[in-house]
C-alpha cells in the first residue's frame, strides 16, 4: 500500500491552524509541505496586541 | 491539483523574495538604506515600511524580502543600494517565479480569513473620519509595535482620546450591500479585550462604550471576562445599532446617535470609534476553492458536515481555521490537529516515508576533563560592533582562565560560523563553549546544536547577551558598554568552567492509548488512533456507547443524529484495535507519560492496562432545574426531553397551540456564571422544527440574548420570518410561571413594549446548563486541574486546547466547555492528533535541565514533595536513604520551585548549580 500512498501533507496557509496541523504532522513523522502567501508565517494573530482572557502577548 | 487522496499532485507558484535566505542575516541595514517607503500592510497602513522588509521584528523566517511592486529598481531600473549595503551578499535582483511540483497524499486548506473593509458602508464613514477606525487598526494602535508603541493616539490630531465607541456586527449578521448574514464568532470577544487593554494603557479616566445586538461570550471562560469588563473594569455596554456616525465640525469627535432600550433616541459624543469588523473569506480563496472543485456554504465557507467536520467535499482535502467557518484561536487549533489527525489516518502507511532523520553524531565523553573552553564574541553586524569595541571584548576573554580559544564574528549566527565553531571545537579540543552575542531565547538551540554535529553534550554551552542588555540600552555610552560586556563575558566563563555535561533521560513509550469516555468525542478519539494502528482501551462507565449524543435529535444543519451515531457505535465496536470496556470505571492510576499502569473496574473485576498516553473525553451532563414548575407540571420539558418527544414522534406536539423556550436556565446565573454555548442555536432549531410539524402553533423564544454564532445565525434569521417571537429578559426581570386552573401560563416583561406579555402555554421547553461531572477521584489521578465551574483545565487556553499541562495527558469534548457535536468530534480528532505526536516515538527525551537531591543533606521535610506542581520529589521508599527525598527526571520540569523552597540545601537543579551561580557573582 505504502507505494501508492505519500506520506507528505501540503498545509496551504501559515497561520495559527496552519503551523498547528504542519506541526503535528511533522511530529508524527509526516513531511509537510507548509505554504504561505506572505514572507513570513503567523497569520493574523501575528497582528493581534494580546489575546484574552490571559491578556497574554499574541506574539 | 490532480490525483487522489494518499496521492496527489499540487502546481504550486513560489513568487521570488530577491533576498537569498541562506546569506540573510537579517541585520536590517538594506531596509536602513532602501530609499522607497511603502504602507505598512502588517501595521493597517497606519505606518510605513520600506520597499525591503520584514513582515515584523519577530518574522519567521527572519530574513528580508524585497517588495517588488514598490522597489525602485524594479520601477526604474536603477537603486540597488540594498545590495550595495548588503554585508552578506544575500540580494538577487535575478530571483525568478519559481513553478513547483509537488506529490503529496493529503492536502490541508488553513488559509484564514480576511478582516471586512467598511469603506463601502455610508453608515460608518470609514476612511473620511479619521477617528473611525477598524477593529484591526486598533489592535496595532494597542500593540508596543505598532504606530504609536502602544499608546492610544487617534489619528486626526494625535490625541490621546477620553472616550472610546466600539460598534459590533461592522459587516457581520448584516444582509444589505457587501456585508454578511452570518455571524463573525470573535468580534464581540475581541471588542470587550481591546476595551479593557486599552482602560489599562490609558489609566482611569478613559471612557469606553460598546454598542451590540447580542453579546455573544460562547467560549470558555467568555462569560466571566465579559462580567468582570462591566463590573470590574467599568465598560458600558449599550445594547442598540448605530446608525449613524456624524462629525462634530472639524473638531475630530463624533457623534453616535442611538435608539436606547426604553426605546428613546439618545445621542453621545466620543473621541474615537472602532468598528467591530467581521471575518470573510477572500475572492481569491474561494477561487482557489473551485479551482480544487471544493463546495462553499452560502457565506463563502468550506462545506463540511457535523459528523466530519474538517472534511471538504473532496476526498483527501481537509479544512480548518476560519475558512471552515468563522471562529476563534482556540476552535482553530482545535480543528488544525483534527484535520492533521484526517490527514494521518489516510497515509497511516506511509509514516516515516518521506521525513529525513539527522545523522547522530556520537558525544565526545570529555565533559569532565579539564576546561578548555572556547568563547566566541559576535558583531550582529552593527547592533553589537556599533557600540561595544569587540575586538577589545575578544582579547579579554583570551586571558581568562581555561580559556583556549577566542574569536569575534560579524554573525555568530550565521551558517558558516557554525561550521567553523564545529571545526574549532574538533582542531582545539574545546570541552566548553561561551557565545557572547544576541539571547539565548532565540539562539540558544542553534549553538547547541552546534555543539551536538561537534560531538560536544548540548549542555556545556553558555550564552550571554551582550545584545538586548547591553549594547542596545548603553548606546550612548560606549566604553562603559564595553566594559559591561567584559563583566558579562568573565561571569559566563567562570560558568562554563564548573559545567558538566547533562544526561537526559530517555524513557520507553507505550504505543496503547487508554481513552476515558465513550461518547462522540471519546469514540472519534478513539478511531483517530486505531486508524493510526495503536491500540486503544475506550472505558464508558455506562452500558453503551454515544454518551449524551444518544439524547440528541438533530444537528443545526438538520443531519440525524441517532442514524450518524449508530454507525460511528457500529464502527468503534467493530475496530479490531479498539478494546470497548462498558460499565467500566478508573479505580488507579500509577506511572507517568509513555508509562501509565491504569486499574480499571468492570463490576467488581479489576485489570491493569499499560499504557503510554491518556485521553480524557469524559463529558458533561444536563442540568435539572428547580425553578420555572420544571417537575411538577408535566408540559414543562428540557431540551433533551423535548428531543425525546421529536424521536418518539409525539403526537401531542401537533396539537400544541402555544409553545415557549426560556433560555438560560441555570447558565449565565451567578451560580454558574458561563454559557452553554449550544442551547440557543438548539432552541431555535427545536422552534422551527415543531413549526415545521405544527405550523399552526404560536412559538416563544424568552431569551437574554441570542447566540447563533457562525453560519448558525440563518437559523435566527428563518426563525424570525418562521413568525417565532423573540422577547428579551434579563437577570432581574427572569419570567414567572405559574398554573392558573388547567393553564400553564408564563408571564414576561417586554422592554421594548414596555409592559409584560402573558402567554398560555400548552409546552414550556427550558434551556437548561450543561454541568461538568466534577470527577475530583479523575483529577487526582492524571495530576489535573479543573476550572471554578468544574470543567477541565487545559495547557493553554488558545493554543493548548486539546492537552494538559501534565505530559500525556490530553483533552476533549464537554470535559473541556460546553460544545455541539461537531466541535467534540473535531476535539477527540484533536487530542488523538496530539497524542500521536508522542506515541509516534519509540522514545521519549525530557531535558537535562532536572533537579537532583543530596540525601545526605536533606532533612526529610516534604516541602519539595508539597510545592511541585508535577508530583517529580518524592519520598526513598528503601535503602541506606530511606525517608529522603528523590526527584524523578522523567517528571521534572526544571522550573528550580523546590530548589528554592528547600531549607536544607540539599537540592540542586543541574545547569544552574549553586556552584555556578555564585562563580558568576563573584566575577561581578
Amino acid at each position: 500500500m505504502s507505494e501508492h500512498v505519500k506520506g507528505s501533507v501540503l498545509v496551504v496557509g501559515g497561520g495559527i491552524a496552519g503551523m498547528q496541523s504542519a506541526l503535528d504532522l511533522a511530529d508524527s513523522g509526516y513531511y509537510v509541505y507548509l505554504l504561505e502567501q506572505s514572507s513570513a508565517i503567523g497569520g493574523a494573530m501575528a497582528q493581534l496586541d494580546k489575546t484574552f482572557p490571559t491578556n497574554d502577548c499574541a506574539m | 491539483m490532480s490525483g487522489k487522496p494518499g496521492n496527489f499532485s499540487a502546481e504550486i507558484l513560489k513568487r521570488p523574495r530577491f533576498v537569498d535566505v541562506e546569506k540573510c542575516i537579517a541585520c536590517g541595514a538594506c531596509a536602513e538604506k532602501c530609499p522607497k517607503k511603502v504602507d505598512d500592510a502588517y501595521n493597517q497602513n497606519l505606518i510605513k515600511r520600506k520597499a525591503i522588509y520584514v513582515e515584523y521584528p519577530q518574522a519567521v523566517p527572519l530574513k528580508y524580502a524585497i517588495d517588488k511592486d514598490h522597489c525602485i529598481f524594479f520601477e526604474k531600473g536603477k537603486c540597488r543600494a540594498c545590495e550595495k549595503f548588503c554585508p552578506s551578499k544575500a540580494i538577487n535582483f535575478d530571483d525568478k517565479e519559481e513553478h513547483l511540483n509537488l506529490k503529496v497524499g493529503a492536502v490541508i486548506l488553513a488559509p484564514g480569513f480576511r478582516a471586512y473593509n467598511p469603506a463601502g458602508d455610508d453608515t460608518f464613514k470609514y476612511g473620511r473620519l479619521p477617528n473611525v477606525v477598524t477593529s484591526m487598526e486598533f489592535e496595532r494602535i494597542l500593540s508596543a509595535t505598532g504606530p504609536s508603541q502602544g499608546h492610544i493616539r487617534r489619528p486626526s490630531d494625535q490625541k490621546s482620546p477620553k472616550k472610546i465607541a466600539w460598534l459590533q456586527c461592522v459587516g457581520s449578521r448584516d444582509v444589505h450591500r457587501a456585508a454578511h448574514g452570518y455571524c463573525s464568532s470573535v468580534c464581540c470577544m475581541y471588542a470587550v479585550k481591546e476595551a479593557v487593554i486599552a482602560k489599562e494603557h490609558a489609566g482611569g479616566d478613559l471612557d469606553c462604550a460598546i454598542f451590540y445586538m447580542d453579546m455573544r461570550s460562547h467560549g470558555k471562560d467568555f462569560e466571566r471576562y465579559y462580567n468582570d469588563a462591566k463590573e470590574k473594569h467599568g465598560i458600558r455596554f449599550i445594547r442598540s445599532r448605530v446608525p449613524t456616525i456624524e462629525p462634530v465640525d472639524d473638531t475630530g469627535d463624533l457623534i453616535l446617535p442611538h435608539v436606547n432600550e426604553a426605546g428613546e433616541v439618545e445621542e453621545e459624543r466620543f473621541d474615537m470609534v472602532v468598528l467591530s469588523v467581521g471575518m470573510e473569506t477572500t475572492p481569491e480563496v474561494a477561487r482557489l476553492a473551485r479551482n480544487l472543485d471544493i463546495d462553499l456554504t452560502e457565506g463563502r465557507f468550506c462545506r463540511t458536515d457535523t459528523f466530519h467536520p474538517v472534511r471538504s467535499s473532496r476526498p483527501g482535502v481537509f479544512v480548518c481555521g476560519a475558512f471552515q467557518g468563522t471562529k476563534d484561536i482556540p476552535q482553530s487549533v482545535i480543528e488544525a490537529s483534527s484535520a492533521a489527525a484526517e490527514a494521518e489516518v489516510l497515509l497511516s502507511a506511509a509514516r516515516n516515508t518521506e521525513t529525513r532523520r539527522k545523522k547522530e553524531i556520537l558525544e565526545r565523553r570529555e565533559g569532565n576533563k579539564t576546561p578548555r573552553i572556547g568563547v566566541f564574541v559576535c558583531h550582529c553586524g552593527i547592533n553589537i560592533g556599533g557600540v561595544v569595541d569587540v575586538p577589545a571584548v575578544r582579547d579579554y576573554a583570551a586571558t581568562l582562565p581555561f580559556v583556549e580559544f577566542v574569536t569575534d564574528n560579524l554573525f555568530t549566527c550565521s551558517t558558516d560560523t557554525q561550521d567553523t565553531i564545529s571545526r574549532v571545537i574538533r582542531e582545539k579540543a574545546l570541552n566548553r563553549i561561551v557565545v557572547a552575542a544576541c539571547t539565548p531565547k532565540t539562539h540558544e538551540p542553534l549553538f547547541q546544536e552546534t555543539l551536538v554535529s561537534a560531538g560536544l553534550n548540548r549542555y556545556v554551552f553558555e550564552m550571554t547577551n551582550i545584545r538586548n542588555q547591553d549594547s542596545w540600552v548603553h548606546k550612548d555610552a560606549p566604553d562603559k558598554a564595553t566594559e559591561k560586556a567584559k563583566d558579562l563575558v568573565r561571569m559566563a566563563v567562570a560558568k562554563a568552567a564548573l559545567m558538566s555535561p547533562l544526561e537526559e533521560a530517555e524513557v520507553d513509550v507505550n504505543r496503547r492509548a487508554v481513552v476515558v469516555g465513550g461518547g462522540v468525542s471519546g469514540m472519534a478519539a478513539s478511531k483517530a488512533l486505531s486508524g493510526q494502528g495503536y491500540q486503544v482501551t475506550l472505558v464508558e462507565r455506562e452500558a453503551t456507547l454515544g454518551g449524551q449524543a444518544l439524547n440528541l435529535f438533530r444537528t443545526w444543519r438538520g443531519e440525524d443524529i441517532q442514524e450518524n451515531l449508530a454507525a460511528m457505535v457500529k464502527s468503534v465496536e467493530s475496530d479490531p484495535l479498539i478494546d470497548v470496556c462498558l460499565n467500566t470505571e478508573l479505580g488507579q492510576v500509577e506511572g507517568f507519560v509513555g508509562n501509565f499502569k491504569t486499574t480499571l473496574t468492570c463490576k467488581g473485576q479489576e485489570h491493569v492496562v499499560d499504557h503510554g498516553v491518556t485521553i480524557l473525553a469524559t463529558g458533561a451532563k444536563e442540568f435539572k432545574p428547580e425553578e420555572y414548575l420544571y417537575g411538577k407540571d408535566p408540559r414543562v420539558v428540557t431540551h433533551l426531553e423535548l428531543d425525546r418527544k421529536f424521536m418518539n414522534h409525539d403526537q401531542g406536539l401537533k396539537s400544541v397551540k402555544a409553545a415557549v423556550f426560556i433560555q438560560c436556565v441555570g447558565s449565565r446565573e451567578p451560580q454558574r456564571p458561563y454559557c452553554s454555548r449550544v442551547c440557543c442555536t438548539h432552541a431555535i432549531e427545536s422552534a422551527l422544527y415543531l413549526k415545521k410539524i405544527n405550523p399552526d402553533a404560536e412559538i416563544f423564544v424568552l431569551n437574554r440574548e441570542i447566540r447563533t454564532y457562525g453560519e448558525r445565525e440563518y437559523l435566527y434569521r428563518e426563525a424570525r420570518l418562521a413568525g417565532i417571537v423573540f422577547i428579551r429578559f434579563s437577570l432581574e426581570t427572569k419570567p414567572k410561571v405559574f398554573v392558573d386552573g388547567a393553564d400553564l401560563k408564563v408571564e414576561v416583561p417586554d422592554a421594548a413594549l414596555g409592559h409584560s406579555v402573558g402567554i398560555k402555554a400548552d409546552l414550556l421547553a427550558l434551556a437548561t446548563a450543561i454541568v461538568p461531572y466534577k470527577d475530583e477521584k479523575l483529577a487526582r489521578f492524571f495530576k489535573v486541574p479543573m476550572n471554578e465551574d468544574g470543567f477541565f483545565v487545559e495547557a493553554h487556553a488558545k493554543l493548548g486546547p486539546s492537552e494538559f499541562a501534565s505530559d500525556g495527558v490530553f483533552l476533549c469534548g464537554m470535559a473541556h466547555y460546553p460544545k455541539p457535536i461537531d466541535e467534540a468530534l473535531a476535539q477527540g480528532q484533536a487530542a488523538a492528533s496530539r497524542a500521536v505526536t508522542l506515541l509516534s516515538r519509540e522514545k521519549i527525551r525530557v531535558s537535562g535541565t532536572v533537579a537532583y537531591v543530596n540525601p545526605a543533606v536533606c532533612s526529610s521535610c516534604g516541602v519539595c514533595v508539597e510545592v511541585c506542581p508535577y508530583s517529580a520529589p518524592s519520598f526513598i521508599e528503601k535503602g541506606p536513604f530511606s525517608g529522603k527525598a528523590e526527584i524523578n527526571p522523567v517528571l521534572c520540569k526544571g522550573c528550580g520551585l523546590c530548589v528554592s523552597s528547600c531549607r536544607s540545601g540539599a537540592l540542586n537543579l543541574k545547569g544552574f548549580e549553586e556552584g555556578q551561580i555564585m562563580a558568576m557573582i563573584n566575577e561581578v
